[in-house]
């Protein structure tokens, strides 16, 4: 990416009306490059709104997003090859197999040398016996699987997770855990409701309401219980 | 940031000193354009009365070609800017488009019956006229089938801009299908062409037309446009009141508990 | 640049078609619809044989528009059921190539109905003889249809009524691909003056690259949010 900086992602004053009210109203976001980040929030706080618009997917009413030193949406065809996205939506095609969806995705992204990769993905979410199957015969889960699959095969810099642990069994949530603590260092966003997948992943959580940041903290110290008591004491303030 | 993200600003309650005015004008000119036309312009020799139907049935079209071009240029303008005003334009223009281009079809028709011996004909002409009132009046359910108010302006914004194609071949087509039977008021009839009439041949037609022409093509659009542009802002502040408001007791009882 | 702008399109065209090729849902469903529009056409108008002749290039394009247009709500469901659009949308492709893959996998797909009838339709309406200018005029049309119609689904497949709604967005709009491909085929079919055949080719195309400019231009913005 452009500019070596510490900062990754940089958020100022990020202001999405969506419908009639706004549903971020002026959010500032600092992401370095590495950092884990869990998003935390009741429903309609506008986390998904926020990652929507930092994947591109949405254009802001007011504000600035920097990813990598480029300006968005100006500058998104230079960050799009290195951000990925898991959504509320699986992003695959019900027809197609498992292996030919991620092949599908590494030629929309002009990967080289896709095929091991994409092997090694499907081993990595446990599909790898049944790639060639078309994902309508898939469950939820491993549905959901393969959309992280998706995601990573591009190695983005930037990972971005929509609860993406939703759909997924105990098994799949292990290997989504180990998906996300092992590989290279990337800067990874979640969004999530789940406090103890949040605790023991994120190091620092960001809450939002209301489509504003109401408070941070850090994680680093793992303290079991943390991000709870800090939830509450930020819904008791006024 | 606030809750006062306005999606436009309410027009002021006294309407415009220019709008006042066009709206005394159109008072004015409206029945003063039906004496001409009615009494003070000379019985056409061949077809007699219902001639003067002319004198709103062509400048109406032009009227609504006018509002309906409002429409694109809005879509348009709303496709760069995001701006909602330009929006609320666009449903001015089409809706006060659709109206005079209605007055231009049932003045048609009307016409139609003593001179060509029916109400209607699927003459290319008058088929391209009615599929654009047909085209609007689609944009129009496309505008209500769409709840999220900021995609409802995207997509209508571009049907409005796709939309104006029927304006262009119902203006053109009369040049390109040499089979119509409608006459060409500027510039040569198609050959077989029936009940179209000379200007000159009876005393007053170019003075009625004169008059008539820029009332009905200008005068009553704009002063329509206007008003319905003003109407569809307090709207759009009403509806975004609505929302602040039923959403307000959700926030305060969230922020209590 | 074009290369990238080439292969990012194929690519979304391949995909279209591999997994038609996998269900094979629209090319059937828009295979069968086209037969039987021509069989109700046929019975609708209780044709003689002079008749059938006349009525043939009519019931060519209309069976062809709706055949289209059951295509186009189909393939725009299919890429919005999971997401899809959004998969492009974040894909680091020109976002020209977008509307080019799909008006590409939809062009071929109507294409591929069109050259279905034509031999059917030679045979049970009795055309006299197979005028080669069809095989320009056919393929523009479904190319024009394509690309109105790809732009016109993405739009209406964002509606609460769906799919129930392009018919009435696109008809109106297509009607200058309509007269234009319905009088070249007639002119090609012979009813027409041999001089117009041309003009109306011409006119054809000039319509074409009106709507695949529109499409271009405004796909983009179609599909964001």
């Amino acid at each position: 990416m452009k500019a070596r900086t510490d900062v990754l992602v940089d958020v100022q004053g990020l202001v999405k009306v969506q419908g009639r009210l706004p549903a971020l109203r002026g959010v500032d976001l600092q992401l370095g490059r590495g950092a884990f980040v869990a998003l935390l929030g009741p429903n309609g706080s506008g986390k998904s709104t926020l990652l929507r618009l930092l994947a591109g997917l949405a254009r802001p009413d007011a504000g600035s997003i920097r990813i990598g030193g480029w300006q968005l949406p100006d500058e998104l065809a230079a960050v799009r090859p290195h951000v990925g996205y898991v959504g509320h939506e699986t992003l695959l095609y019900a027809h197609l197999g498992a292996r030919e969806n991620l092949r599908f995705c590494a030629r929309l992204y002009a990967l080289d040398e896709p095929e091991p990769r994409i092997d090694d993905m499907l081993r990595r979410v446990g599909l790898e016996r049944r790639a060639q199957e078309p994902v309508r015969h898939f469950s939820r889960g491993m549905q959901q699987r393969l959309a992280i699959a998706r995601a990573l095969l591009i190695d983005p810099a930037l990972l971005l997770l929509d609860e993406p642990f939703d759909g997924l069994d105990s098994e799949g949530r292990e290997m989504l855990l180990h998906l996300l603590h092992s590989g290279r260092e990337r800067s990874i966003l979640m969004a999530t409701h789940r406090h103890s997948l949040a605790e023991g992943l994120a190091d620092r959580a960001l809450f939002l309401r209301q489509g504003l940041v109401a408070g941070e903290l850090s994680l680093a110290d793992h303290v079991p219980g943390a991000l709870a008591a800090r939830q509450a004491e930020l819904t008791e303030s006024p | 940031m606030s809750e006062a993200i306005e999606v436009c600003a309410l027009p002021a309650e006294r309407q415009p000193r220019l709008l006042r005015l066009l709206n005394a004008l159109t008072v004015l000119a409206l029945p003063l354009g039906l004496y001409v036309a009615l009494v003070h312009a000379g019985t056409d020799t061949s077809q007699g009365d219902v001639q003067r139907l002319f004198y709103l049935h062509m400048p109406s079209f032009f009227g609504a070609a006018l509002a309906f071009g409002g429409a694109l240029l809005a879509g348009i303008g709303y496709l760069v800017k995001r701006e909602t005003c330009y929006d609320s334009s666009a449903v001015a223009g089409v809706e006060v488009g659709l109206t005079l281009a209605l007055v231009n079809l049932v003045s048609g028709s009307i016409w139609a019956r003593p001179i060509w011996n029916t109400w209607w004909t699927w003459d290319p002409r008058l088929t391209s006229a009615a599929v654009m009132c047909l085209t609007y009046a689609a944009w129009l359910v496309l505008r209500n089938g769409i709840d999220n108010p900021q995609q409802r302006r995207r997509l209508a914004s571009v049907y409005a801009i796709l939309a104006y194609v029927t304006v262009i071949l119902t203006l053109i087509i009369i040049r390109i299908r040499p089979d119509t039977i409608h006459p060409a008021v500027i510039g040569p009839s198609a050959v077989n062409a029936q009940g179209s009439f000379e200007l000159a041949a009876t005393p007053g037609v170019t003075t009625a037309l004169l008059v008539n022409f820029p009332i009905w093509s200008l005068l009553l659009p704009l002063t329509l446009l206007w008003h319905r542009y003003r109407l569809q802002l307090r709207i759009e502040v009403l509806e975004q009141r609505k929302a602040q408001v039923l959403n307000a007791p959700l926030r305060a009882a969230k922020g209590a508990d | 640049m074009l290369r990238n702008f080439l292969r990012a399109a194929l690519t979304i065209a391949g995909k279209d078609l591999r997994a038609e090729l996998r269900s094979r849902e629209l090319l059937g469903l828009m295979a069968l619809f086209a037969l039987l529009a021509i069989l109700v056409f046929s019975f609708a108008l209780e044709l003689d044989r002079p008749g059938r002749q006349d009525a043939v290039n009519g019931v060519l394009w209309v069976t062809l528009l709706f055949a289209s247009i059951l295509g186009h709500n189909r393939s725009a469901a299919l890429e919005r059921e999971h997401g899809g659009f959004d998969a492009l949308l974040l894909a680091p492709v020109a976002r020209g190539a977008i509307f080019a893959g799909k008006l590409l996998a939809n062009a071929l797909f109507t294409l591929i109905i069109a050259l279905l009838l034509l031999p059917l339709l030679t045979v049970l309406y009795n055309l006299p003889q197979f005028p080669p200018a069809l095989l320009l005029i056919v393929p523009s049309g479904c190319l024009g249809l394509a690309a109105i119609g790809t732009l016109l689904a993405a739009i209406t497949v964002q509606t609460r009524a769906r799919d129930s709604l392009l018919p009435v967005l696109l008809l109106p709009v297509a009607l200058p691909l309509l007269v234009t491909a319905l009088r070249a085929s007639n002119a090609a079919l012979g009813n027409l003056p041999e001089a117009e055949l041309q003009t109306w080719i011409l006119l054809l195309l000039l319509v074409d690259l009106i709507y695949l400019a529109a499409g271009f231009l405004l796909f983009e913005t179609v599909l964001e949010s």
